[in-house]
């Protein structure tokens, strides 16, 4: 088992470099520099004192040694400048990084909540108008494309009934650490996570019914009933038991989700975390930031892949990759 | 005592096993939605296709100050947007470009992917391996990040370069799912036959297994065009998908993100919406017939 997760990890390092090599260069194929946002503040300066400061800032080195300097700041927690806002980048992702973590929790346990009943009563009262009903939407949930979904969402219960707040994650003058702001930051949730659960519970619910369908049939299925114990609890107990492990091992998958930003929710719901801080820094050709944002998920989706790997194979020993 | 006459057993008519395709085929019409889904596609590409002669681009791009934000009416069907251009017009070509380029793409990626699956499946090994790892390696990777990033730092920006990148990421999805599928055939009798036969690699690769990874095929190539439309239209709306002077679906959403267009012009942005939401909806309700048809348990039929 641990010979398994050290070898995973032993493979992910080379992979991280990769990824950082490939960010490096793209983020070195972007316009401008480390000196644009202080040639913007002050745009008299000479040609001659931005080459001088360039030659300082060891930005006419050679490509590989720049990699090294870059690689080394990383580890010590420096990303950098932003172009545009003249603070240090991890200044600026940290304060969205918090949102971006509630609203990717929040979109997680909702999908859960929503799905596992939905995919075990579906499974259990199988060609019924209630198994019918919910496999019909799960054939919606999986077509509908995430920002049309949200965009109607938002349209309707935001603006239109308004029974949600349409932007932000709280409002303005709540002062933080009081109860009203925890209710506040919630109550902003609400919409933006639901609109990320609905969609994303396809999987889930398909899986689990044909878990259960599958499970049903099977001997100590059988045994148990002729026990005498009562349907409710062969169901809780026995079918769930079973059904339920290879769907923790999803939830690995997910975790990359959560901190990816989920770009188009983000947006659409004006929700201030790193997915809206990716599009505003693009827009605005911030590219630290950019680059720090994708080094971000490119690391994430690696650690959150291994997460999900580990889980599957203590789960089921079967699944150990040699 | 009479004569035995023996009863001759009358001669089997032997019946042709249903091919793959009118399997597919009596699948999609037991299942009404994927009819319906049909028809409606069917008539949603006469429209956008057939209209090619009858709107003019440069028309319906025409600003008309005089006609701002109007609404629906005789006139403009679906009303104008902010620069007194008619938004009927601006769906039709949007549409026609947006399916167009999901379809470039689809197809593109998927001829990738399946060349790939195929070489890595078949020939396994340290082939296989080196594949896999790069496969694996992409799919790490932030796929939107990534695209949005490309779209904007490369120079000339245009639709090929558009559909290039989508590709650049697409194909390695069908390329596992092949790869996967060819694994598992290569160990069946009728390949190893062939190779003991002699028969060259490409020959058994194109003729015999090639045709029985045709319903997947065609499944995740229904399933992947929907899903192609709706990240383009999606990129559209972020503003990081078609170059301008290319309209699609999702720049007509786009309109949406400003709160009062949302809420006061929905014509500008609703239609756009409903019509990628049904479009969407429609080639998939084809594709997960087409999908139960591969899986004998799940046929309605």
């Amino acid at each position: 088992m641990w010979k398994f997760t050290l070898r995973r990890i032993l493979i992910m390092i080379p992979q991280l470099f990769v990824l950082s090599v490939l960010i490096f260069f793209v983020a070195k194929a972007m316009p401008g520099d480390a000196l644009s946002g202080a040639i913007e503040a002050n745009p008299k300066v000479s040609a001659q004192v931005l080459e001088e400061q360039r030659e300082k800032l060891g930005l006419n080195d050679p490509a590989w040694v720049q990699y090294g300097r870059w690689l080394g700041n990383l580890f010590q927690g420096d990303l950098g400048k932003s172009y545009v806002h003249k603070v240090g980048v991890t200044d600026l992702i940290g304060s969205r990084l918090a949102n971006t973590f509630y609203l990717g929790v929040a979109i997680l346990i909702l999908t859960y909540v929503i799905s596992i009943p939905l995919g075990i009563l579906s499974g259990r009262y199988q060609n019924t108008l209630l198994d019918k009903t919910i496999t019909g939407y799960t054939y919606l949930s999986f077509a509908t494309p995430i920002f049309i979904f949200s965009l109607l969402m938002l349209f309707v219960f935001g603006f239109r009934l308004g029974w949600f707040p349409t932007s932000g994650s709280v409002d303005v003058g709540v002062q933080p650490g009081t109860w009203a702001y925890v209710v506040n930051k919630f109550y902003h949730l609400i919409l933006p996570a639901c609109a990320g659960a609905l969609v994303s519970t396809t999987a889930t619910i398909q899986y689990l019914r044909n878990e259960v369908i599958d499970t049903r049939l099977k001997d100590f299925v059988k045994t148990a009933r002729s026990k005498g114990v009562p349907e409710s609890k062969v169901y809780s107990r026995h079918i769930l038991r079973n059904s339920l492990l290879p769907i923790a091992a999803f939830l690995g998958y997910d975790l990359t989700a959560v901190l990816a930003g989920n770009l188009f929710i983000e947006s659409i719901f004006g929700y201030p975390g790193l997915g809206q801080l990716f599009l505003q820094s693009i827009t605005q050709r911030d590219f630290s930031v950019v680059t720090a944002l994708v080094m971000l998920s490119g690391l994430l989706a690696l650690i959150g892949t291994l997460l999900s790997d580990l889980i599957l194979s203590w789960v089921d020993p079967r699944i150990r990759m040699g | 005592m009479g004569m035995r006459v023996e009863t001759v057993a009358p001669i089997e008519t032997i019946q042709k096993s249903p091919s793959n395709w009118s399997i597919l085929g009596r699948e999609l019409l037991k299942d009404k939605m994927a009819i319906g889904s049909l028809i409606f596609l069917f008539l949603f590409l006469i429209g956008i296709y057939g209209s090619i002669a009858l709107i003019n681009q440069d028309e319906v791009t025409k600003i008309d100050l005089m006609a701002i934000q109007a609404a629906p009416s005789a006139d403009h069907w679906l009303g104008t947007d902010d620069a007194g251009r008619d938004i009927f017009g601006q769906l039709v070509i949007g549409a026609r470009n947006s399916f167009t380029i999901g379809f470039m793409i689809t197809i593109l990626s998927a001829a990738i992917g399946l060349t790939i699956g195929l070489i890595a499946g078949f020939f396994g090994g340290l082939v296989d391996n080196v594949i896999m790892r790069f496969i694996d390696f992409i799919l790490v990777l932030p796929f939107l990040m990534l695209v949005i990033v490309f779209v904007t730092i490369i120079p000339k920006y245009g639709v090929w370069e558009f559909i290039a990148i989508m590709t650049a990421f697409l194909w390695v999805g069908k390329a596992r799912l092949i790869r996967a599928k060819v694994l598992a055939e290569r160990e069946l009798d009728y390949v190893q036959a062939s190779k003991t036969l002699g028969t060259p690699n490409w020959k058994i690769i194109t003729f015999g297994i090639l045709p029985n990874l045709s319903s997947i095929v065609i499944v995740n190539l229904t399933l992947n065009l929907a899903g192609n439309i709706g990240i383009e239209t999606g990129l559209s709306y972020l503003g990081f998908g078609l170059p301008d002077g290319t309209p699609s679906l999702g720049t007509l959403v786009s309109s949406a993100t400003n709160p009062v267009i949302l809420e006061q012009y929905w014509w500008m942005w609703l239609p756009a919406s409903l019509l990628i939401l049904v479009l969407i909806l429609a080639i998939n309700f084809i594709g997960q017939a087409l999908k139960r048809a591969t899986d004998a348990k799940q046929r309605l039929g």
